[in-house]
């Protein structure tokens, strides 16, 4: 009971902190969760919440499959090979260290105001995140298991199927989640200085018309549709790989 | 650091050969340059081509059962095989030959000790081996499992003979097992003495193996002080 009660009591909470707070401050500075309700309502009925929400969640994905695999593909090799660590660790420490807005702006500047500039620019800001996770999982690999995939000589695809990413399933986990919630902020800023619709451009639009209202309609909505992936896709995925853990021993 | 230095091993196609030493002298090394997972010494090991004239194929059972925790106890042994074998009888009669049938869809955080080491049992003969290196394969298990293991291993043997490295610090399990004993000696590990056993693997009994044993114990060469 207490496992559904407080969560709900905790967003109560929240609403209501927010709806004191916007009597205090009072009109169209801070409105309050009805008028946020009411302005998210109006932008579902014009059709242009979902369009815009459409479009950003298909960058978001693009972007997170693009760093999660490539992320995967370098933070591996890196884990499991000192040589290539050292090689391309430095490289590692540049990346993590670029502010996510010199990656956009350079991709801009560079590859023009496209599709592609701004998916890739997403993903190079979140794959050295990814590797240094990955790469960490990679270092603590079971040698034994390698060992035996050896000996009844596995192929390398059937090693990395069988023997590796089962390994790897909590940290990919972690990383895909920091991932999606770091991926969908940086979404909005490459909508913001490049793209001409999405949830980014659109706030710049609403930005620019003093629209509080409208702004926290798409801040709400779009948090709402990240948890919905977390919950529906992200934990389920995760639960299926890692069903062997949790069952009882009995043999 | 020298592991081994001068070790010098033969067996002889369905010899079944038992290093015999305390623990340190390099056993595990030499079983591990044998299988070509050790990389790391100067010397060559050979394996002689199949009589079909095919590539030997090894297997492998190891100190600890190396099972993989996510896969089913059948996945396990299926993949062992080659692609074009996994989908065929061979692992379900593997299964069946050491009573594993029932346990088949079970993944290894189920299986007690004894069981998940019946399984990497199965795995080594699923792949018919014809070199089949064992790293102390029966330690750590209750005295009636492991001689249930050991009793299985024979039957395996007598099924579908393989050339054998058995690697043990047990004396009896040597003596139950191989039909040539070869001591070693630590830092650098050598081979010290050179016990071939002469009874047949099916007459070994408990008096017969102990008699072996007191006689191996009594010898009053130095290699053989190390076995007490």
């Amino acid at each position: 009971m207490r496992r559904v009660l407080l969560p709900i009591l905790s967003v109560l909470l929240l609403l209501a902190l927010w709806q004191g707070a916007a009597w205090m401050v009072g009109g169209r500075l801070l409105p309050g969760p009805l008028a946020v309700a009411d302005a998210l309502v109006r932008e579902a009925e014009r059709g242009a919440l979902f369009h815009h929400m459409g479009i950003t969640l298909l960058r978001v994905l693009a972007a997170f499959a693009l760093a999660m695999s490539i992320g995967v593909g370098l933070g591996v090799p890196m884990g499991r090979s000192a040589t290539l660590d050292r090689l391309f660790g430095p490289w590692l420490v540049f990346f993590l260290n670029l502010p996510a807005l010199v990656v956009i702006v350079l991709a801009y500047v560079w590859f023009g105001l496209t599709e592609a500039a701004a998916i890739g620019a997403v993903a190079v800001n979140k794959i050295p995140n990814t590797v240094v996770l990955v790469r960490a999982g990679a270092r603590s690999i079971d040698e034994g298991l390698v060992e035996m995939a050896r000996v009844y000589r596995l192929t390398p695809a059937e090693r990395l199927r069988h023997v590796l990413l089962p390994q790897l399933t909590p940290t990919i986990a972690a990383a895909a989640r920091s991932g999606l919630a770091l991926i969908w902020k940086i979404v909005l800023v490459v909508e913001l200085l490049g793209r001409s619709d999405g949830v980014g451009f659109q706030i710049n639009l609403l930005f620019q018309m003093f629209d509080v209202a409208g702004i926290l309609a798409y801040t709400v909505a779009f948090v709402a549709v990240v948890q919905l992936l977390e919950y529906g896709i992200l934990q389920p995925v995760e639960r299926h790989c890692l069903r062997w853990r949790r069952l009882p021993a009995d043999a | 650091m020298e592991a081994l230095r001068g070790l010098t091993i033969a067996a002889a196609a369905g010899e079944v050969v038992a290093l015999v030493g305390p623990s340190g002298c390099g056993k595990t090394t030499a079983l591990g340059i044998v299988a070509g997972l050790d990389h790391d010494f100067d010397g060559s090991v050979t394996v002689g081509p199949r009589p079909d004239g095919g590539a030997a194929r090894l297997g492998y059972v190891f100190q600890e059962p190396r099972l993989l925790p996510w896969r089913t106890v059948r996945q396990n042994l299926a993949l062992a095989l080659p692609r074009p074998q996994r989908k065929g009888p061979a692992v379900d009669a593997m299964l069946a030959a050491l009573d594993l049938t029932a346990l088949a869809d079970r993944f290894p955080t189920q299986l007690s000790l004894g069981m998940a080491r019946r399984v990497a049992l199965a795995r080594a003969f699923v792949v018919e081996p014809d070199l089949l290196l064992m790293d102390e394969p029966f330690v750590s298990l209750d005295e009636p499992t492991a001689l249930k293991l050991r009793a299985l291993l024979v039957g395996l043997l007598d099924r579908r003979p393989a050339t054998v490295l058995l690697v043990t610090h047990n004396l009896r399990e040597a003596l139950a097992l191989a039909d040539r004993l070869l001591l070693l000696a630590p830092s650098p590990g050598r081979v010290v003495a050179e016990v071939p056993v002469a009874i047949p693997r099916a007459d070994r009994d408990d008096a017969a193996i102990e008699a072996l044993r007191g006689a191996l114990l009594a010898r009053p060469e130095p290699a053989f002080r190390l076995l007490a």
